[in-house]
């Protein structure tokens, strides 16, 4: 599918919004969006938030024979991909420029960076090393992608552990997570790349561009750099002439975002240790923030629901009677029952011993059978629950509560294909239940 | 021993569930609905027995599928995601009829007969212009269907301007068509939209809760800032107030409605006001 077109006034505007200083989002022109680093429940797994921006992060790892001319020496592969989930425009399976230029960006920044040992990847030399994988998966774009992922990357590789292996003699043994614990990687530095974005042929300059302010820019600059201030790689696209002073100066800026990105990318680790130490909840279900449109939702009024079941009954004696068809339930054997015409019961010797029971009754038996029913999917929440698959709260919040005279609104939703006499006494019930909400 | 329950409940089997039964619930897209026959569910038992779309025609009962909803050959399908909602016919209650959409919240606009779009050109091709409207192709637009363009008279639309207009054809088969006048040739509204301003996107039911006749967010924008605004029935808002500074608060304020209470735009606004 096409990219949306860019429209001149969009451009107009965003042009003289920065000649002005201000931005879309209202940030300064050296403000970084909101990072958020999120990891799975696997070691060497993340997702980073950059914005709107999210690169998926997951790093693997393999035993392979090692190159030749390196005999002792692991294998660092790195791979982004530019799903068509993240933006229409991106075309799946194939390699377009972009993708191309970042790919290359990121090798340069993290392989030819030495960020990790690779030397500690050996097993045997010049049989079996390590080669790490570290895969990155555009989830969302809205501009700055190399940012986020090269984020994405090294908090991969700082998260992830690889099994530990043994050699004795000719014998290689390969631990199991369960055996012995797993070692992490040994990362010498951390490199973060850092883009500036140049507007008016290098007159304005924007950190961290977001995707339309991507589309007005000049030129872009990439400065990847670590904590210790050292420049990893250093690129400039977009074929615009940049002064001496502008470059330095953007290192400068540069070297203190990365002091900060850093920071926030230990704390992050530091929090996921502590809480896998202690057991509390992680992964990516645990990070997901509420958010709910609430912006029109009708305001809770108070409902007296004192008198609820009072209420009920009393609509329920005003209501007609129901019709003979449905009145009499079926016992067909102990245990099932059938009001009025349903699929029949397949379950057990059909006696034919019917029970008549009294009209008034008969409320009741709905109601049983309604709970009855209803059961089933608590019941099986319940099992889930024990499951360590960790379910969200506000999963829990739809169990339906199974309180036979409480809420014949929820209860409805199930029995409304039962026959026709139940669903729509139970609709004049939810009627009236209704007026006082509004 | 739920052996009965189970076969009769609505979830464990895949067939057609009647329409009304469904209304608020949540539909999937796939799904088949049936229509009722008659409005008053304590006639018989034959309310079960529904009419299919079209099988028979009954002369007083007109319903209308609206978003969401799609007639495929006899049957009514499901295409969205969402609740289903119904309202009753303007005329009283003949029972039946009224009009049944989905609610759904989503951001990939679906051309619809009839919406008002923002659109943006992208390219002029001898007589049409094609617009981009954030639909799976671009619409077509006429140079003629501008108020008082004719063959020699041609409006004045440049590639990258944007166009608010009205679709008149809308199909899933077909290239939408858009025009910017109404049945009787006059603009209404409709046409390119001013150079200044800026042009953002929100999701498809921020829109639609906005251009409901009475939304309470437009009255209080109105109050705080003279503008100039349009909503573009695909997700798409475009706004003007006197300075860049005002229409940045303006576009970030009405992003930020959706997942604000009522409470918290009020205490947003008020503060917004004050300074």
């Amino acid at each position: 599918m096409k990219e949306t077109p860019l429209s001149n006034c969009e451009r107009r505007f965003l042009l003289r919004a920065i000649e002005e200083k201000k931005r879309l989002d209202g940030r300064q022109t050296y403000d970084y969006r909101n990072i958020k680093i999120s990891f799975g429940t696997d070691y060497g797994c993340c997702i980073v938030e950059l914005g709107k921006t999210r690169v998926l992060g997951q790093v693997s790892c393999e035993l392979v024979s090692p190159k030749l001319n390196r005999a002792t020496e692991g294998i660092l592969f790195f791979n982004l991909e530019l799903s068509q989930m993240a933006a229409p425009a991106f075309e799946p399976g194939r390699q377009s420029d972009l993708l191309v230029k970042l790919n290359r960006l990121l090798e340069r920044c993290l392989r030819n960076s030495k960020c990790i040992d690779t030397e500690s990847l050996c097993v045997v030399a010049g049989e079996k090393v390590w080669q790490i994988r570290v895969d990155l998966h555009l989830l969302n774009h809205d501009g700055n992608i190399i940012d986020a992922a090269s984020i994405a990357a090294i908090v991969a590789l700082c998260h992830f552990r690889r099994p530990d292996v043994s050699v004795q003699g000719d014998e290689i043994t390969l631990y199991a997570l369960e055996e012995r614990d797993p070692v992490p990687l040994s990362i010498h530095h951390m490199p973060i790349c850092i883009s500036f974005a140049f507007f008016q042929q290098g007159t304005y300059l924007l950190v961290d561009p977001n995707e339309r302010e991507e589309r007005v820019m000049d030129g872009l600059l990439v400065i990847a750099m670590n904590k210790h201030r050292e420049i990893c790689t250093i690129q400039s696209s977009g074929g615009i002439m940049l002064l001496q002073d502008q470059v330095l100066r953007c290192s400068k800026i540069a070297g203190v975002k990365v002091a900060e990105i850093t920071e926030l990318i230990l704390k992050a680790l530091e929090n996921d240790k502590r809480v896998r130490k202690e057991g509390g909840k992680f992964g990516f279900a645990e990070s997901i923030a509420n958010q709910r449109i609430t912006a029109f939702k009708m305001e809770k009024a108070p409902v007296d629901t004192s008198d609820v079941e009072e209420k009920a009954e009393e609509i329920i004696a005003e209501a007609d009677p129901p019709s003979e068809a449905v009145s009499k339930p079926v016992l067909w054997t102990p245990g099932t029952a059938q009001i009025g015409e349903g699929i029949e019961s397949s379950w057990g010797d059909l006696e034919e011993e019917e029970e008549e029971e009294e009209g008034g009754s008969d409320e009741v038996t709905i109601l049983d059978s309604v709970k009855m029913e209803t059961e089933d999917p608590s019941a099986g929440n319940h099992i889930s629950d024990d499951a360590p698959i960790v379910l969200s709260d506000s999963e829990e919040d739809e169990i339906i509560i199974l309180e036979p005279g409480e809420n014949p609104k929820k209860t409805r939703m199930q029995a409304n294909s039962k026959p026709e006499k139940v669903s729509s006494k139970k609709a004049v019930r939810k009627k009236k239940k209704k007026k006082p909400a509004n | 021993m739920h052996c009965w329950i189970m076969a009769a409940s609505p979830i464990s089997s895949s067939g057609p569930r009647v329409a009304r039964t469904m209304l608020g619930q949540v539909v999937l897209p796939g799904e088949e609905l049936l229509l009722p026959d008659s409005a008053g569910p304590g006639t018989e038992g034959s309310a079960e027995q529904t009419l299919r779309l079209g099988a028979v025609v009954r002369p007083r009962t007109r319903v209308v599928c609206g978003p969401g909803l799609r007639r495929c050959g006899d049957r009514l399908l499901v295409t969205k995601c969402g609740r289903l909602r119904h309202k009753e016919p303007s005329g009283g209650g003949s029972g039946g009829g009224g009009v049944y959409w989905v609610d759904s919240q989503q951001k990939r606009y679906v051309p619809v007969k009839g919406d008002h779009v923002i659109g943006i050109v992208t390219a002029k091709s001898g007589d049409l212009f094609k617009v981009d409207v954030g639909g799976s192709e671009p619409a077509s637009l006429s140079y003629l269907a501008f108020e008082g363009a004719t063959k020699r008279n041609r409006p004045n639309v440049q590639v990258g301007d944007l166009i608010y207009g009205q679709f008149v054809v809308a199909n899933k088969d077909m290239e939408p068509e858009m025009v910017c006048i109404d049945s009787n040739g006059r603009a209404n509204g409709m046409g390119v939209i001013g150079q200044d301003g800026l042009l953002f996107k929100v999701t498809l039911g921020l829109i639609r809760k906005l251009l409901a006749p009475d939304c309470e967010i437009i009255q209080e924008i109105g109050k705080l800032y003279p503008l100039e605004i349009v909503f573009g029935m695909n997700g798409r808002i475009w706004v003007k107030a006197r300075t860049i500074q005002q229409t940045l608060i303006l576009a970030n304020v009405l992003e930020a409605c959706e997942h604000m209470t009522t409470e918290q735009r009020k205490q947003i606004f008020s503060r917004l006001s004050e300074s």
